[in-house]
């Protein structure tokens, strides 16, 4: 792998590690891992760095209510999906959304603090578009696994602490 | 009449690495560095199709040699990665653990007195078996100034020339050391040239993180005189699955049959099912875990050498071998355990030449190998 491969697995893995654990994983110097963190940073090859929260684990109860949304489309020759897609994702409460294959053309996940919130935005905000044709909804029950992390504690290391 | 171990079994001491994990069991909180298995579980895809072989109630005996199937599988497979050639009927046995292959082939292929070269450090059952087999071991302690591999001089030096056969380990436990082919060739020749039996134990074959793996069987006229010992529990985290297999010609894996079919009658039926799926799609896991261990490994050795420590660049298996900062590695290894709760193995657990040295296994996860690193460094600074 490149030197930018190793450091973007490492990233993937775990943002949080700094530029000298990074180095100290892939061999580079820390001014390297820098460079290309830099690097991927100003190109846009990195987006940004988040935090993967199960809720469910939260004490106080703001958990955000969140729901996928199946979205059809109509093209004309003057818009795209592109174009569509632009126009919605700008509003904030669309967390994440993609352009799939299959029955319907984008896949929208959307978050609010309450069902009656995020049911307002769709039927207000994202309906009315002129080249929303359809929109179904569905409001998300649990989360069992997000970005390749599984929820829940996962089994206890039960191997002998000293073995040849 | 009162029960006594029998003499064979009374000439060998208890494992070394027994007195130190049960000091380590005694501790809450440890970060151990001292597990000799993958901190992975086995891989999903396997474990499923051995719940699956399960509820379809196949849970009989297989044949002595394994199931064919696996057997095919496992000829293909060490075809394709090693350029290792063996008939699935005649030339493979598959074992309860490579372990169970490794005493076979002592107690069927060695004559009582016969003298067993044992390249050293090494996994702890080498020495045990070859002495229950009425072998005599010949040490061979490799040297860190090697690099922990084995040399011609250092076989020569130990008298391994008188020897009938020799056991090595590369991929190495407990030092992470490999060998390229090209450093294999002159053991090669030791071998034809005095006519030694090899048993070449091959279980971290697939943790090789900067050259790929050559066998010692595939070098010129080595494959009649070698038996391959590899398994499933390393490269795909199968440990406690217990499921290996045995390489050689049929002069050896005919006798080796016989212990076999009459002692364990066949490797335990589950696990052959994993291990067929591991082998037919479990390469993706088994790269990430390569990946995984592979960027443990380059952490654990910068962090010795920010620390001073004298570690060679380990190579393979999932273990760095640091020259023990005291003189008194045991000692020292206590002491860790103790002020710190970080468990390391003393290189003395391993046979000769390891005295001075610790193991440190890096099969377990980058934040706790942090913190473990961390306060072996605070340790050392309290000194």
């Amino acid at each position: 792998m490149s030197n930018r491969g190793d450091v973007l697995a490492v990233l993937r893995d775990n943002a949080r590690f700094t530029n000298e654990d990074i180095a100290r994983q892939t061999g580079l110097s820390e001014a390297e891992v820098e460079e290309i963190v830099d690097d991927l940073e100003a190109e846009g090859v990195v987006k940004g760095y988040t935090a993967i929260v199960d809720w469910d684990a939260v004490e106080d109860d703001d958990e955000p209510i969140r729901a996928t949304v199946e979205l059809n489309v109509t093209l004309d020759r003057e818009t795209s999906y592109t174009d569509i897609a632009d126009r919605i994702a700008k509003f904030p409460e669309v967390r994440s959304l993609r352009l799939i294959s299959g029955d319907y053309d984008f896949d929208m996940l959307v978050e609010g603090d309450s069902m009656s919130e995020v049911s307002h935005f769709i039927s207000d905000k994202i309906a009315p578009i002129p080249e929303i044709t359809q929109t179904v909804t569905h409001y998300i029950m649990e989360s069992y696994k997000e970005q390749g992390i599984e929820f829940g504690d996962g089994p206890d290391d039960d191997r002998l602490s000293i073995s040849p | 009449m009162t029960f006594e171990p029998a003499d064979r079994v009374d000439q060998v001491p208890p494992s070394g690495i027994r007195k130190f994990f049960e000091l380590a069991e005694e501790m809450d909180d440890i970060i151990s560095l001292g597990v000799g298995e993958p901190d992975f579980s086995t891989p999903w895809s396997a474990r499923e199709a051995a719940i699956a072989s399960l509820e379809q109630g196949k849970t009989s005996y297989t044949a002595n040699r394994g199931k064919r199937e696996l057997r095919e599988r496992i000829a293909d497979d060490v075809r394709e990665r090693y350029d290792l050639d063996y008939d699935p009927d005649e030339e493979v046995l598959v074992t309860t653990g490579a372990s169970e292959g490794v005493d076979l082939a002592f107690r069927s292929l060695l004559n009582p007195g016969d003298k067993v070269a044992v390249a050293q450090p090494c996994y702890v059952s080498y020495v045990p078996g070859v002495t229950f087999a009425g072998g005599e071991v010949i040490d061979v302690p490799t040297r860190a100034a090697d690099d922990f591999k084995l040399t011609v001089d250092v076989l020569e030096d130990s008298g391994a020339a008188e020897a009938d056969a020799l056991v090595m380990c590369y991929p190495n436990n407990p030092t992470g050391a490999t060998m390229t082919g090209e450093e294999l060739e002159p053991i090669a020749e030791f071998a034809r040239e005095h006519d030694l039996l090899v048993f070449s134990d091959e279980i971290y074959s697939e943790l090789s993180y900067e050259h790929d793996h050559t066998s010692i069987a595939t070098l010129p006229g080595m494959r009649e005189r070698t038996v391959v010992f590899n398994g499933f529990s390393k490269a795909y985290a199968m440990t406690g699955l217990r499921l290996g297999y045995a390489l050689a010609p049929a002069d050896a894996i005919t006798p080796m049959n016989r212990v076999h079919q009459y002692t364990m009658l066949s490797a335990p039926t589950t696990p052959q099912y994993a291990a067929m799926e591991a082998l037919d799609n479990c390469e993706d896991d088994l790269k990430e875990m390569r990946e995984q261990y592979d960027r443990r490994r380059q952490f654990v050795l910068s962090r010795f050498e920010e620390m001073g420590i004298d570690c060679f660049p380990a190579k393979g298996a999932f273990y760095a071998f640091p020259e023990c900062p005291w003189d008194d590695a045991d000692e020292f290894a206590e002491a860790l355990l103790e002020a710190k709760a970080v468990a390391v193995v003393p290189g003395s657990a391993f046979g000769v030449g390891g005295d001075d040295h610790l193991r440190v296994s890096y099969a377990t996860g980058l934040s706790e190998l942090k913190e473990a690193m961390d306060r072996i460094e605070a340790f050392l600074d309290e000194q």
